[in-house]
């Protein structure tokens, strides 16, 4: 290679600066990828951690059998009415009560035990089903198959939720010898040696739990188990059902006094699920009941339609307020210290924290203005009110953002400052307008804390039907499911979160459909 | 008014040339004593000019002399900057359209304007042209609409190019034709005046050549007032050329005095490249 002369372009100095321009070019390059990577992996975890915990929210163990709805019980003489049906919840949870006492004539020796098995259906679970009978009262007299959400805690044991049980197949039971009635004894099957070594890890050799023995419709609980032996007691079922049947053991560590159900109630629901009288359905109810106290019943058809009763309102103040405010501060007021003023205060209300609008609300709105508490039309003015300078900045930046030699060619014609306003700017500008609009609305969707103090988080049972009734919303309602103590609650919280999510992520999709749609380029 | 200068030689200068050079025409604007403030920067000092009909008036200077800002007082678009000021009388038919009482908005239906940058509104081709007619009820029907489209069109030299394409948006057309397609627009309108603000000087030197044989044509119709920064095309379209030079209107006269014998130094060396 011949020796470059000292004017070349390639000298160790100039390739020194190259070699470090290159690595800080690939520096650069290595932190947006490394922010990129870090908001992308956030946002998976986030939908991952949210997703897995309302993925069993998503299905519900309800009780389906075939019920005669007997006259007598469900429209009594006299109480044929459909108010007078729909309020005879009793009626219908006879019914429902006896089938169980039916299928498990065990529970009729005591008191508690009945009471234990009442508990498998909460009382109040027959109400969708007394409406239904209300809305059609010539299914009276006649076999109807029913279903009933059966309780959340059940319905978390059988979802493998909480208590945790281990199962683990024992083969067929050998020899069952029965000496006092409802105890027995079996021996030498090879499963026993599983379960043992199982539970002593399970349990850290502390044997506090219970271990049920499950096979055909019959469940027995293992009183002391060996390898190679084990003494049980019956909970449901008979011994021939046991004998006959494959066994499955499980092993709940999990001591019977720390847990809401007892081994009895779950052999109940085990034999229930044998017997296919326990299904596990789609948990429609979830956005079709209201919000409840019992989990099994709650749904959030009331908060979604209060949220879509407040954002009604909110859209009907802020975006014509937002866009004429705009319209009028970038095409026709004039620039002076007022509207300078006005400005930079517009941006600072962009900035102000959401509950002290709520304080505001509560003041002036229920207190000076006597609006009705709890009610959509003030949760929607105070929402509206927290997103009108959003709505402001965005419809400006948009307006803005169309050319003026638009209007001044719109002028040039002879249009009026108005005519060149909104014949030409207004529409160029629209899909940013709306775009703004709803990324407010969005915002608007899911505050929690203004409503919180304009009462909109009470308990309702109803259905709004106007913005004056009372309502609570979606984020308020996911606020006050998170603070329950009961574990069911913790799936349908985030199932609640979904329905939040993907109404904002439908709110997302129209603005880029707008954007896409209708933008202009010029 | 507080310049003095060359404005009182101009107005001498301006009466006597439109009398002696222009033998067919007559001024269509007559303006005196035009002067432009943006808040408190004055633009435009003490200018008194008069336009012919029925001819193109060329403004030159280099570049901020306020050529420019005085072509927007002809048709009062200096109404719509926020702290601009005219102070003088500008008439145009015997009516001073500088007065308070004259709509800004009837004004420019009859003072068209072409911008630097072509404009077209982000719509179709008809209704480009057609809104102007529409917003002002020139027309009755859709008939006329479409009559009064397609002269706008052929007047400006575009009816071949788009009469297939009418729906098309304006923004489709090439530098060239959408400048076109904004005469066509100042023409639908039927005014007396047309002002273009260096209507070329976006546009390639073959677009150029159309929009020069337009004007050209358009000369037969209509006033034309035309901010150029091309001396070559001053030379070439105007019919009489106005030097502009820092706000002042330093020389005004037919075309071909200004540019084979100008009376003032500073149009000799502005037209001889000395600065500028």
């Amino acid at each position: 290679m011949s020796k470059m002369p000292d004017s070349s372009l390639i000298t160790p100095k100039a390739l020194k600066h190259l070699k470090k321009r290159r690595a800080a070019d690939a520096r650069f390059r290595l932190y947006g990828i490394a922010a990129i990577v870090f908001a992308l992996s956030a946002l998976t975890l986030l939908v991952i951690a949210i997703g897995t915990r309302a993925y069993s929210a998503t299905t519900q163990y309800v009780f389906q059998a075939e019920i005669m709805l007997d006259a007598d019980l469900v429209a009594p003489e006299g109480e044929t009415s459909e108010a007078e049906i729909t309020r005879n919840i009793e009626g219908f949870y006879t019914l429902v009560r006896d089938k169980l006492f039916a299928e498990f004539p065990e529970a009729s020796q005591s008191q508690a035990a009945r009471q234990d098995l009442s508990e498998l259906v909460n009382r109040l679970a027959v109400l969708s089903l007394a409406r239904r009978v209300a809305d059609n009262p010539s299914l009276i007299g006649k076999s109807l198959e029913v279903r009933v959400p059966l309780s959340d805690d059940l319905d978390l044991y059988l979802k493998g939720g909480s208590p945790k049980d281990v199962t683990v197949r024992v083969g067929s039971a050998g020899t069952i010898e029965t000496d006092v009635e409802g105890k027995a004894r079996i021996s030498s099957t090879s499963g026993l040696s599983k379960v043992t070594s199982t539970r002593s890890l399970l349990e850290e050799g502390k044997a506090m739990g219970s271990v049920l023995l499950a096979g055909g419709k019959a469940v027995a609980r293992i009183d002391s188990l060996s390898p190679d032996a084990a003494e049980l007691t019956l909970l449901t079922g008979t011994f021939e059902q046991l004998a006959n049947a494959p066994l499955v053991a499980h092993i709940i560590p999990l001591p019977e006094a720390e847990r809401p159900i007892s081994d009895q109630q779950i052999a109940w629901a085990i034999a229930l699920k044998q017997a296919g009288n326990a299904r596990q359905v789609l948990h429609t109810s979830l956005v079709t009941h209201t919000d409840s106290t019992y989990p099994e019943l709650a749904g959030t058809l009331a908060a979604i339609v209060g949220s879509l009763l407040t954002m009604m309102v909110t859209a009907c103040v802020a975006i014509p307020m937002g866009i004429f405010a705009a319209v009028y501060l970038e095409e026709f007021a004039p620039r002076n210290r007022l509207t300078n003023l006005i400005e930079v205060n517009i941006n600072n209300l962009a900035a102000v924290p959401s509950i002290v609008f709520g304080l505001l609300g509560a003041s002036l709105l229920l207190g000076t203005f006597a609006l009705p508490r709890s009610a959509p039309i003030v949760g929607g003015l105070v929402l509206a009110l927290l997103i009108l300078p959003v709505v402001i900045i965005a419809s400006r930046a948009s307006l803005r953002s169309v050319p003026p030699s638009i209007r001044s060619g719109a002028l040039a014609v002879g249009a009026s400052r108005m005519q060149a306003v909104f014949h030409h700017v207004l529409p160029l500008a629209a899909p940013g307008m709306f775009t703004g609009a709803i990324l407010g609305m969005a915002r608007a969707l899911g505050e929690t804390a203004p409503l919180l103090l304009i009462g909109m988080v009470a308990f309702v049972a109803e259905v709004p039907n106007s913005a004056t009734d009372e309502a609570t919303a979606l984020p308020v309602l996911i606020y006050s499911w998170a603070s329950n103590a009961e574990r069911a609650w913790e799936p349908m919280t985030a199932a609640a979160i979904v329905i939040l999510l993907s109404l904002l992520v439908i709110m997302n999709v129209v603005v880029v459909f707008l954007r896409r749609r209708f933008e202009r380029r010029w | 008014m507080d310049t003095v200068g060359p404005a009182k030689a101009d107005l001498a200068l301006t009466g006597e040339g439109a009398d002696k050079t222009q033998a067919l025409t007559y001024p269509r604007i007559d303006c005196r004593n035009v002067s432009v403030y943006y808040d408190d920067k004055q633009a435009v000092f003490d200018v008194s000019l008069a336009i012919h009909d029925r001819a193109v008036t060329a403004l030159i200077g280099p570049s901020g002399c306020g050529k420019s800002t005085f072509l927007r007082c002809l048709n009062r678009m200096n109404d719509t900057i926020e702290g601009a000021k005219v102070t003088g009388d500008i008439f145009m038919e015997g009516e001073n359209i500088n007065s308070p009482d004259v709509d800004p908005v009837l004004l420019r239906s009859r003072v068209g304007m072409v911008f630097q940058k072509p404009n077209p509104f982000p719509k179709s081709i008809y209704d480009n042209i057609a809104y102007g007619p529409r917003i002002h009820g020139m027309v009755d029907s859709r008939e006329d609409l479409d009559a009064v489209v397609e002269k706008s069109l052929r007047r400006a030299g575009l009816w071949e190019e788009v009469k297939d394409r009418l729906s098309q948006p304006g923004t489709s057309l090439s530098g060239g034709q959408q400048q076109r397609l904004c005469i066509a627009r100042a023409i639908a309108v039927r005014p007396e005046v047309i002002l273009m603000d260096e209507p070329c000087s976006a546009l390639d030197p073959i677009a150029t050549a159309r929009i020069e044989e337009l004007i050209d044509e358009l000369r037969k119709r209509y006033c034309i007032v035309i901010v150029t920064h091309s001396m070559q095309q001053a030379a070439r379209v105007s019919q009489r050329t106005a030097f502009f030079h820092l706000g002042n209107l330093v020389e005004m006269g037919d075309t071909d005095q200004i540019f084979t014998n100008p009376r003032e130094r500073r149009t000799e060396d502005y037209i001889t490249g000395r600065f500028g």
